[in-house]
C-alpha cells in the first residue's frame, strides 16, 4: 500500500475509535449535568445516586475520549502536510479555537467537578458538570466548522502567488449551510448515544430485578433522551440530504446508487450494484421518494452519477469523481435503518405500559446500545469517503494531501502502534465500564470521594 | 511587513507563552509522574502522589493542543514542517500522553495490586518520554534541521539525535523532574513531602549541570545573532543555581517558582535565539522558515488575535481558580478514610 492509502486508513482507524467516545462525552455530559440539576432543585437522594453513578460512566468514558483526541491534532501535520499548508489558513483557526474555547473549559471544570464533591457547594458543582457540557458541545461546533468546510469550502480564495487556500470571511465558516446541518445532527446523535447507553445498562439491572425504583427511574429519562436524540438526528439528517444534493450531488446520488438521472427519482431499499456497467443489477425503489427527500417535492429530477461525473470531469478535470458506491450505498442506508430503529426503541419504551417489565424488550434494549455507535460511525464512514476523491471538496484531492516526506514504513510503525495501543485500551475500557455498569449504584457512591484518583 | 511591530512576531511571541505556560504546568505533571515510582513507596503514596496533580493535569495538558492548534493556525508552514518532520518522536509523545492520561483515570478503579503497578509503569513511562522528548525536538528546533527549498523536511530520524539535542532533552527531563518534586512538596504532608523535597536537593545540582551546558550551547552555537539574548540566560543560571540552596533552607515555595522562571526564561531564550526564523534549516539560510513566510494570511492572524484577546484572560481566571480551589496540601491521613 503507498502512503496515501496508509495514511487514510491511519485517520479512518483513529478517527472512528476517538468517535466511540465523544458522542458518549457529549450525550452523557449534558444527560449528568440534568440529573445533577434535578437533584439540587429536589434534593431527592436518588437523582444523587444517579448523578453518581451515571457519571461514573461518563468518566471512565471520557479518559479514552480525551486521550485519543491529541492524535487528530497531531495527524494533520504528521501524515497531511501537504493538506496543513494547502488550508492551514483557514482549517488551522477552528482547531486553535475549539482547545482555547472548549477543550480548556471541559477538561478544568471536569477536574473540578471530580474532585469538588466536597470541596463546592451542591449548586456549585452542579454547575461545574454544566460547563463542562457547554464545553464538549463547543468543541463539537468548531471541529465541525472545519469539517464543513472540507464537505463545503466558503469563504476562502486561492492565491496563487502562495499556492494555496486563504481565509476572506470568517463569518462565512460560521454561517456555512453544511456546519448548521452537521452540527445539530451531531448533537442529536449524541444525545441518542447518552440516551442509549443509560437505557441498555438499566435493561441489563431490570432484567435481574437490581434496584428496580433506581432504573425504571433511569430507563424512563433515558428513554426520552433516545426518541429526542433519535428525532432530531432524522430531521437534522434530511436537512444534511438537501445541503448534500446541493453542494455534493455525487455523494447524495452515490448513497443512492443512482446512476442515471431520474425524474422523478425513487428511493432505493435494496440494490445490488454491478459498478463495472454503471448499474444496479438488482434494486428495489420506493417511487418518487427521493425526489420528495431531496427537493420537498415528488416530480423533481435528482442527478446521476454518470451526469455528475461528466460534469464535474468537464469543471476539474479527466478523472475519476464517483466514490466507493458500495461504502456509500451501504453506509447510508445502514446507518438511517439503526437510526430508525432508535426511534422505535424510544416509542416503545415510552408508550408501551409494562415495556420494562417484558424481558424481550429489555433484552432488546441491552443490545441497542450498539445501536448508536454504530450509526454514528457509519455516518462519519459514509459522509468522508462519499467525499472522495477529494480531501475538500472541488479544492484538494485526497491523493495530493499526504506528507510527501513520510513513507509508507513511518506510516506503518505508527498505525501498528495506534492500533495495538487502541486495541488494548478498547479491551480495558469495556472491561471496566461492564464491571462498573453491573456493579450499580453502591459501588459507584462508594467510590465517588475528592482524592478520587 | 519587516521589523517586530506586526501580528507575524505577535503570534510568535504568544505561541512562546504557550508553551511557557505547557512547560510550567505539565513540567510539574511529568515530574510528579516520574517520581512516583520512586517516592511512592506504597499504594496509600502514590495515590498521594497522584491525587496532587489529579484535578488539574487534564486542563494543563490543553496548553499543548492550544499551542500546537495555534501553531497550525497562525504559521501552517511550520505546523506542516515540524509535525511531518519530526514524524517518530510525535508519534511516541502521544503514546505517552495517552497512556499516561488513561492511566490517571483508570488506576483506582480496580483495586488488584498487579492493576495499579502496570498503570504506575504507564504514568512513569508516559511522563519520562515527554519529558526527555520535548527537550530534544526543541533543541532541533534551536539547531536547525535539513529543510530544503519546498520546505519539507530532507532529514531521518537520526538527525534528531545529536549531542546537543540530547543535552536539551537532559536539560528538560531533569528540570521538569525537578520542578515536579518542589511541587509535590509544596502540595503534600507527611512522609511524601519529606521524601520530595529530598529529591529536589539532589536533582537541583544535576540539572544545573545541564541547564548550564545547554544555555552556553546555545548561546555560542545556535543564536541567530538578530536578537541580543542579554541578560536572558545569565538570569536562567542565576536562577537554578539558587535553587539547591533555597530547598536546603525550606523556602520550597521560592525554590518553586525559580524553576517556574527558569522554565519560562529558558523558553524565551530560545525563541529568541530562533527569531526571526521559526524553524532554521541546516542546509540553506534561504530554505529556513521564518515568522513572515511561514505565516497564516492576515486575515487569520487578525482573527485569531481577536479571539485570542477576548478568552484567553478568561482561561487564566478559571484555571487559576482551580489551584484556589485545591490549595490544600494531601497526605496519607486523608485517604486513610477511604476503603479504596
Amino acid at each position: 500500500m503507498g502512503a496515501v492509502t496508509l495514511a487514510r486508513w491511519q485517520f479512518g482507524i483513529t478517527t472512528v475509535y476517538h468517535f466511540f467516545f465523544v458522542p458518549v462525552t457529549i450525550g452523557m455530559a449534558f444527560l449528568v449535568a440534568v440529573l445533577e440539576t434535578a437533584y439540587v432543585r429536589t434534593r431527592k437522594p436518588v437523582y444523587l445516586r444517579m448523578t453518581k453513578f451515571w457519571g461514573k460512566l461518563f468518566l471512565i468514558n471520557f479518559a479514552l475520549g480525551v486521550a485519543t483526541g491529541i492524535v487528530q491534532e497531531f495527524q494533520f501535520g504528521m501524515n497531511w502536510s501537504a493538506y496543513s499548508r494547502f488550508v492551514g489558513d483557514i482549517f488551522g483557526a477552528p482547531l486553535a479555537i475549539e482547545g482555547l474555547l472548549a477543550f480548556f473549559l471541559e477538561s478544568t471544570f471536569l477536574g473540578l467537578w471530580i474532585f469538588g464533591w466536597n470541596k463546592l457547594s451542591p449548586r456549585l458543582h452542579a454547575a461545574t458538570m454544566w460547563l463542562v457540557s457547554i464545553g464538549t458541545i463547543l468543541s463539537a461546533f468548531w471541529i465541525l466548522l472545519a469539517n464543513s468546510w472540507m464537505q463545503n469550502p466558503v469563504g476562502y480564495t486561492y492565491n496563487a502567488e502562495t499556492g494555496r487556500a486563504e481565509l476572506t470571511s470568517f463569518l462565512d465558516l460560521i454561517a456555512n449551510k453544511a456546519l448548521w446541518a452537521e452540527f445539530p445532527h451531531v448533537i442529536f446523535a449524541s444525545l441518542a448515544t447518552g440516551g442509549a447507553l443509560i437505557l441498555g445498562v438499566s435493561a441489563w439491572h431490570l432484567l435481574r430485578k437490581n434496584e428496580p425504583d433506581f432504573f425504571t427511574a433511569s430507563t424512563k429519562f433515558a428513554a426520552v433522551a433516545l426518541l429526542v436524540g433519535s428525532l432530531g438526528v432524522a430531521f437534522t439528517g434530511h436537512l444534511q440530504g438537501q445541503v448534500m444534493v446541493a453542494e455534493q450531488p455525487m455523494k447524495m446520488a452515490a448513497a443512492e446508487a443512482l446512476w442515471q438521472s431520474e425524474q422523478p427519482a425513487g428511493f432505493s431499499l435494496f440494490a445490488i450494484g454491478d459498478v463495472e456497467n454503471s448499474r444496479n443489477s438488482f434494486n428495489i425503489i420506493i417511487p418518487r421518494a427521493l425526489s420528495l427527500l431531496a427537493y420537498n417535492n415528488l416530480t423533481s429530477e435528482v442527478k446521476g452519477m454518470s451526469d455528475i461525473q461528466a460534469t464535474e470531469a468537464a469543471k476539474y478535470g479527466s478523472g475519476n469523481y464517483i466514490p466507493n458506491v458500495f461504502i456509500a450505498y451501504w453506509s447510508f442506508r445502514l446507518m438511517v435503518g439503526f437510526g430508525f430503529l432508535m426511534i422505535a426503541i424510544a416509542l416503545w419504551a415510552l408508550l408501551r405500559k409494562r415495556s420494562m417489565e417484558t424481558s424481550w424488550f429489555l433484552k432488546l434494549a441491552l443490545w441497542g446500545i450498539a445501536l448508536p455507535f454504530l450509526a454514528n460511525s457509519l455516518g462519519w464512514i459514509f459522509t468522508e469517503m462519499g467525499r472522495q476523491p477529494w480531501a475538500v471538496f472541488g479544492v484538494l484531492k485526497t491523493m495530493d494531501s499526504a506528507s510527501p516526506t513520510v513513507g509508507s514504513g513511518l506510516v506503518w510503525t505508527s498505525m501498528i502502534g495506534f492500533t495495538i495501543l487502541y486495541g488494548v485500551l478498547a479491551v480495558v475500557e469495556v472491561y471496566l465500564m461492564m464491571k462498573y455498569a453491573k456493579a450499580g449504584p453502591d459501588e459507584a457512591v462508594e467510590t465517588t470521594s475528592s482524592l478520587a484518583y | 511587513m519587516e521589523g517586530i511591530w506586526n501580528l507575524n512576531t505577535l503570534w510568535f511571541t504568544l505561541i512562546a507563552v504557550l508553551w511557557i505556560g505547557y512547560f510550567f504546568l505539565e513540567g510539574f505533571d511529568f515530574g510528579v509522574g516520574i517520581l512516583l515510582p520512586f517516592i511512592g513507596k506504597d499504594d496509600v503514596d502514590r495515590r498521594v502522589v497522584i491525587n496532587s496533580i489529579g484535578p488539574v493535569w487534564d486542563g494543563n495538558e490543553v496548553w499543548l493542543l492550544v499551542a500546537g492548534g495555534a501553531t497550525f493556525a497562525a504559521f501552517p508552514e511550520w505546523y506542516a514542517t515540524l509535525f511531518s518532520g519530526f514524524y517518530l518522536p510525535l508519534f511516541l509523545i502521544l503514546i505517552a500522553l495517552i497512556i499516561r492520561g488513561v492511566a490517571f483515570e483508570y488506576r483506582s478503579k480496580d483495586t488488584r495490586p498487579t492493576w495499579r503497578s502496570r498503570w504506575d509503569w504507564a504514568i512513569f513511562v508516559g511522563s519520562f518520554l515527554p519529558a526527555l522528548l520535548w527537550g530534544v525536538g526543541f533543541a532541533n528546533i534551536v539547531r536547525g534541521v535539513p529543510i530544503d527549498a519546498a520546505h519539507e523536511y530532507a532529514g531521518g530520524f537520526w538527525n534528531l539525535l545529536n549531542p546537543y539535542a540530547l543535552i536539551g532533552g537532559l536539560a528538560s527531563l531533569s528540570l521538569f523532574t525537578l520542578h515536579g518534586a518542589l511541587f509535590l512538596s509544596l502540595k503534600t504532608h507527611g512522609d511524601v513531602e519529606d521524601r520530595a523535597r529530598g529529591v529536589a536537593r539532589n536533582l537541583g545540582w544535576i540539572s544545573l549541570v545541564f541547564m548550564i551546558t545547554f544555555l552556553v550551547w546555545t548561546y555560542v552555537g545556535h543564536a541567530s545573532g538578530e536578537i541580543v539574548p542579554g541578560v536572558v540566560p545569565i538570569a536562567v543560571l542565576a536562577l537554578i543555581g539558587t535553587v539547591p540552596w533555597l530547598v536546603g533552607k525550606k523556602f520550597v515555595g521560592w525554590a518553586f517558582v525559580f524553576t517556574g522562571a527558569t522554565i519560562a526564561l529558558t523558553v524565551v531564550n530560545m525563541f529568541t535565539a530562533l527569531y526571526p526564523n521559526v524553524m532554521p534549516s541546516s542546509l540553506s539560510e534561504a530554505y529556513s522558515l521564518t515568522v513572515f513566510n511561514a505565516s497564516a494570511s492576515h486575515m487569520t492572524l487578525k482573527v485569531m488575535t481577536i479571539v485570542a484577546i477576548i478568552f484567553t484572560p478568561i482561561v487564566l481566571l478559571y484555571q487559576g481558580w482551580t489551584y484556589w480551589v485545591f490549595r490544600k496540601r494531601i497526605g496519607r491521613d486523608d485517604l486513610a478514610a477511604q476503603s479504596h
